[in-house]
């Protein structure tokens, strides 16, 4: 829904980690209870009362630099930043004194000292913080004068092509850099030099284009002045409109607002309340907006009759008649099954459970089927067969709390970058990594990130390589027992016991298929199923093989005898290729499944309320699954 | 027989020439066939008599300082005389140099050295020497005691940080001790960067081992096992002493997995900075050992509890770790019964900038700064009047003449608007130009600062321009008080010392020196500052 543009709700620092018990303070007068852990300008803000800050924001760590949210704090000295001092059972925090208003007015003075006065030619004005708070503060006056140093003469580097950064406009709050360690983990930029000359740099390279920047914007969305803007900005100006939307290029599945002046796009900007994403992007997501205006894009309806003729512009009517007699003359001809449709994993729950129904209660047959075929059937299949439902076990925030992390046949840093920041940072905490995949992806060695194992197997020896390291696991006692008691079959899981302890299924024995020395495999296991939570993550190096249901089910049968799987932290997690794998399937795209995996099969399913389920006669499915 | 000549092995002695007295004496001595030996122990602290010689004849350290080139040949008529000729003592006295007894000169004897009682005694890498004049006893015990007893002695005590917070070391040690991590360390602030300060360097380079077995007993009091020594590149002589006194301490089994055959375990890195005073600030100390850039960190979390690697950290100066030693080997009460108020111990003086008899004077809290000043220092360097006294490192106030009979504990010192900081005496004379010396302070600022704080990055900035527009007389009123506006600000809203203490010597050096600034004389009453 289109919406007026207004900046994100800022709490200035990030919420502290839930557990902890409840603290209440007062704030100007006004009671708030905050969680332990919560700044007292988060509480602040929780309490109503809006306190100046630069350097702080909810998406980074408290910081402390800028000096403009300091406070006064009954029975302390001095005036402490709010940012950086926590909530304390019976505090009583003033905000506003002649003393503070006389400080942030001081501090703003020094800032805008060494600042240009140019805001009416500035791509932010008015939608600037630095702006914002210096009308906050009131400041009226720069006694400094400004015939000081500056950096007002700063070189404009813009050779990065989606944003450009201004030095003459930074006030080295440090954002910038904090969002590319914190946030997307690349450590592209840093601060350099000390004292006045501290300065943003991209480290040993000249400018943002050739530094280890990946442009994934996050320091840009988190500048709280001109410095670091988006060129569509500079271009454009500030945007007017937005509308909530979700990201297709990946299968992250990234809220954003898509911010627009008239029918133009100006900005993307992540959604700091989107799921999957909170607030993060990547370089697609953010800046490769540009098919919305693309000449490729099919604006209106057009039919054609036969493929040697050109393509012909009609309206919607004539459009949809055209395309329906079309079907019913197939059908006339060739027979009932002769046409079929195929829904898209970057459609929404309503279109592709549409185009399933129009299938089988229109054509009046069951040739339906999804791109999920081609990536992550197997994922449905195997999952499905051993969890007991065609889904990932965990939310994408649940990597948070994993101590080991075994990624198989996945990059995510390419392919799932979103995604991939936050297990970045998780394993910048200290947890560990395992790579299974013949490749040496970015995940392997990365700032502060390197992996424990990388287990290099040969292509096509995946599942040599999970079931010798189930072999591991119980061949030396490191299943978890309880686990296994309480949740798995017992029968299935003697069986699966039995078959593993094969000879064949040794490290040793694996050694031949995968071309991974045994200890590492032996070194692997252990790490995996000693950890208190371990979690594993597999993309299409493990789906898109011949036996990549195999695979998961391995996958599966891994998670489940070490015990990780039902709570934060673990899990068997498939990254997917497009934004609603999940949802195309939920929705009966499969040839053989009814809207929410019921097997067409299935009596009860048949004899409920569905009236469009094709008869039983022409609902043989084209079943393409290797059963 | 062989005779013993003492030349200090020291950073200061060195510079200003002990290494070639120590060779031209050398090859005196081979010219006059009288055999010697030269040892190199580490400095007494007489900085004033350096380069010092000292002959021992019969147990007894003669000593002849400052020796200077030409003097050696005249020197060592006496002291190694042709042809193994006797040495007689008694002619010593008339050498313009002769010091006399150095145990019994007055400079060293009106003191009163736990810390540097064996600095310039022993060789500096000889554990034995060590060992003999009380090394190691504080550990001993330490080693036979548990934890909850070596903090209980260290806070009855009332030995507080060295380095110039004063922060109670028994209370710091408890909460590492309490702090919850699997590994912990002991971190050596040996970031010496206060002007007028070198007691750290010369303790490091004269008896090395006692900041080991300080930090040794840190380690046992909060079950760290781990420390890293930080010290300023400015050091290298100290570098190479001290890295060799760690190899030392690895052979001898007081470092490693170990300690002395206990079940206890601990080793020390010396970690070399790279030139910034902000690493001596101790989180940014923590941020450079992590090979971060030296950022100062918002408290809280303090470093107990998230410090180095984001562990439990007890970070000390030297001479807090250094205390710990006899403290544990004399019992907290002896030192407890030295000093005075909530200022325990004792506390080596530093005597530098324009004074006469320069060097280490350690004595118990409590001595007025005058005592410090005139009666150890011999005044100014000059012979003219005293117009200013820095205490505390560059972001110390200036003291007024009225005000040297301060007695120099933490809350005296505080009273009198003053800092004892890690116990540097800066002395100037009445040519000194207060206006510059508070450009100095901001330029300092400036120089120095992280950049991390806008008071600091920026403010210091302003203040070295407005002290410069100051001096052209102009606008002047207004310009002073834009001074004091920005005094407050650095102050209030800085996120460390550097900021927030850099006004105190600016706003002191317009209290004292109004007529520099082009104030009339008295302008500025104390309480504005």
């Amino acid at each position: 829904m289109l919406k007026m543009y207004q900046p994100q709700a800022d709490f200035g620092t990030p919420l502290p980690k839930a557990g902890g018990a409840q603290v209440a303070l007062t704030i100007d007068g006004v009671r708030v209870d905050v969680a332990e852990g919560t700044s007292v300008m988060r509480a602040a803000v929780m309490a109503g009362v809006r306190i100046p800050k630069l350097c702080a924001t909810d998406r980074l760590d408290a910081y402390g630099s800028c000096r403009m949210c300091l406070v006064e704090i009954e029975g302390r000295k001095g005036t402490p930043a709010s940012c950086t001092t926590p909530a304390q059972p019976g505090m009583v925090v003033t905000t506003q004194t002649d003393r503070l208003q006389r400080l942030r007015r001081n501090v703003m003075e020094l800032y805008i000292s060494d600042h240009p006065l140019d805001c009416l030619t500035c791509p932010t004005n008015g939608d600037c913080e630095l702006q914002d708070t210096a009308g906050e503060v009131g400041l009226r006056e720069v006694r400094y004068g400004f015939e000081g140093e500056s950096h007002t003469r700063a070189v404009l580097d813009d050779s990065n092509p989606y944003f450009a950064f201004d030095a003459s406009k930074c006030i080295v709050c440090s954002r910038c850099v904090r969002a590319c360690d914190e946030i997307q983990g690349t450590l592209a930029i840093t601060i350099e030099g000390r004292g006045f000359d501290a300065k943003v740099g991209t480290g040993t390279s000249f400018d943002f284009l050739n530094s280890e920047c990946v442009s994934c914007g996050a320091c840009v969305d988190v500048c709280p002045t001109a410095s670091l803007t988006e060129k569509s900005i500079i271009k454009l100006g500030t945007p007017r409109s937005e509308t909530t939307t979700t990201c297709a290029y990946c299968g992250v599945g990234c809220t954003f607002k898509v911010q627009t002046s008239g029918s133009e796009v100006v900005r993307m900007v992540p959604l700091k309340d989107g799921k999957a994403n909170e607030g993060h992007a990547c370089v697609k997501g953010r800046f490769a907006f540009g098919y919305a205006t693309h000449a490729d894009r099919i604006t209106q309806p057009m039919i054609r009759s036969s493929i040697d003729e050109p393509w012909k512009s009609v309206s919607w009517t004539e459009a949809t008649s055209f395309a329906a007699d079309a079907i019913r003359h197939a059908q006339q001809q060739h027979g009932i099954k002769s046409v079929g449709a195929i829904t898209s994993s970057r459609c929404s729950n309503e279109e592709t459970y549409l185009v399933q129904k129009l299938v089988r209660a229109a054509f009046g047959n069951n040739n339906v089927d999804t791109c999920a075929r081609v990536c992550h059937s197997p994922t449905g299949y195997g999952l499905k067969t051993t969890l007991g439902e065609s889904a990932g076990t965990q939310a994408f925030t649940s990597v948070a709390k994993a101590d080991v992390i075994m990624v198989i046949g996945a990059n995510p840093t390419d392919a799932h970058p979103v995604f991939a920041s936050r297990m970045k940072r998780r394993l910048r905490e200290g947890a560990k990594l395992i790579v299974l995949d013949p490749r040496r992806i970015d995940l392997i060695r990365t700032p502060h990130i390197q992996a424990s194992c990388h287990l290099q197997l040969q292509p096509g020896s995946n599942v040599a390589m999970i079931n010798a390291l189930a072999h591991v696991v119980i061949a030396e006692g490191l299943e978890d027992q309880a686990f296994i008691s309480n949740r798995c079959e017992g029968d299935a899981y003697a069986r699966w016991r039995e078959f593993i302890l094969q000879e064949v299924n040794s490290p040793e024995a694996a050694q031949a298929h995968t071309g991974v020395p045994a200890d590492q495999i032996r070194e692997a296991a252990r790490l995996y199923a000693g950890a208190a939570n371990a979690a594993i993550y597999y993309g299409l190096g493990v789906t898109e093989h011949s036996q990549g249901s195999t695979m998961v089910m391995g996958i599966a049968n891994l998670a489940m005898a070490t015990g990780n799987l039902g709570r934060e932290g673990v899990g068997v997690n498939p990254l997917r290729g497009q934004n609603n794998v999940q949802g195309s399937c939920d929705m009966g795209s499969f040839p053989h499944e009814l809207p929410g995996y019921r097997h067409l099969s299935d009596a009860a399913t048949r004899a409920g309320r569905l009236s469009w389920i094709p008869t039983p006669a022409i609902a043989s499915p084209i079943c393409l699954m290797r059963r | 027989m062989t005779t013993t000549i003492f030349i200090a092995r020291d950073s200061t002695a060195i510079a200003v020439g002990a290494d070639g007295i120590a060779a031209q004496i050398s090859a005196q001595c081979d010219q006059n066939q009288h055999p010697v030996q030269i040892a190199r122990p580490g400095s007494r602290g007489m900085y004033w008599a350096e380069p010092l010689v000292e002959v021992e004849i019969n147990g007894v350290r003669h000593g002849f300082g400052p020796v200077t080139s030409d003097a050696v040949a005249g020197l060592c008529d006496l002291i190694c005389p042709l042809d193994r000729a006797p040495i007689d003592p008694k002619v010593f006295k008339q050498h313009p140099l002769y010091l006399g007894d150095l145990s019994h000169h007055a400079y060293l004897a009106a003191q009163q050295r736990l810390l540097f009682a064996r600095a310039g005694l022993i060789d500096a890498l000889d554990l034995t020497q060590y060992e003999r004049l009380g090394g190691l006893r504080g550990l001993r015990r330490a080693l036979a005691s548990n934890s909850q007893s070596i903090i209980d002695q260290i806070t009855e005590s009332g030995l507080r940080g060295r380095g110039g917070a004063a922060f109670p070391a028994g209370i710091k040690l408890k909460a590492a001790a309490e702090a919850e991590g699997v590994n912990k360390y002991i971190v050596c602030n040996a970031d010496e960067g206060d002007s007028g300060t070198f007691a750290d360097r010369l303790l490091m380079e004269a008896d090395p081992f006692q900041i080991i077995e300080g930090m040794l007993i840190a380690a046992l009091a909060t079950g760290a096992t781990r420390g890293y020594v930080y010290l300023r590149s400015e050091y290298p002589l100290t570098a190479s002493l001290f890295g060799q006194a760690l190899v030392l301490a690895r052979e001898h089994g007081l470092l490693g997995p170990s300690i002395y055959g206990s079940s206890h375990s601990f080793d020390i890195e010396l970690r070399i900075g790279a030139g910034a005073y902000i690493c001596g600030e101790e989180t940014s100390l923590l941020e450079s050992i992590e090979g971060r850039r030296p950022e100062v960190r918002s408290k809280p979390p303090l470093p107990v509890h998230h410090g180095l690697f984001n562990s439990p950290t007890v970070i000390n100066n030297v001479l807090t770790l250094a205390s710990m030693t006899s403290i544990m080997a004399e019992g907290a009460q002896a030192y407890h019964d030295l000093g005075a108020g909530t200022s325990r111990g004792t506390q080596p003086f530093q005597l530098a900038g324009n004074i006469r008899f320069g060097g280490v004077v350690e004595v118990p809290f409590g001595v007025s700064l005058r005592t410090l000043i005139e009666e150890f220092g011999g005044g100014t360097a000059s012979g003219r009047p005293i117009k200013a006294v820095q205490t505390g490192g560059p972001l110390g106030k200036y003291l007024g003449v009225r005000q040297l009979d301060v007695p120099m504990t933490y809350e005296d010192l505080a009273s009198a608007g003053g800092l004892l900081g890690h116990g540097g005496i800066v002395v100037f004379d009445d040519s000194v130009d207060m206006a510059q010396q508070a450009r100095f302070a901001m330029a300092f600022c400036a120089a120095e600062s992280c950049g991390k704080c806008t008071p600091c990055r920026i403010g210091s900035v302003r203040g070295v321009e407005i002290l410069d527009r100051i001096k052209t007389g102009k606008n002047l009123e207004k310009e002073i008080k834009l001074l004091d506006e920005l005094c407050v600000t650095m102050t209030d809203a800085s996120l460390c010392a550097m900021g927030s203490m850099t006004p105190n010597p600016v706003l002191s050096a317009l209290t004292i020196g109004p007529e520099d600034f082009g104030l009339p004389a008295g302008s500025r009453h104390p309480t504005e500052s």
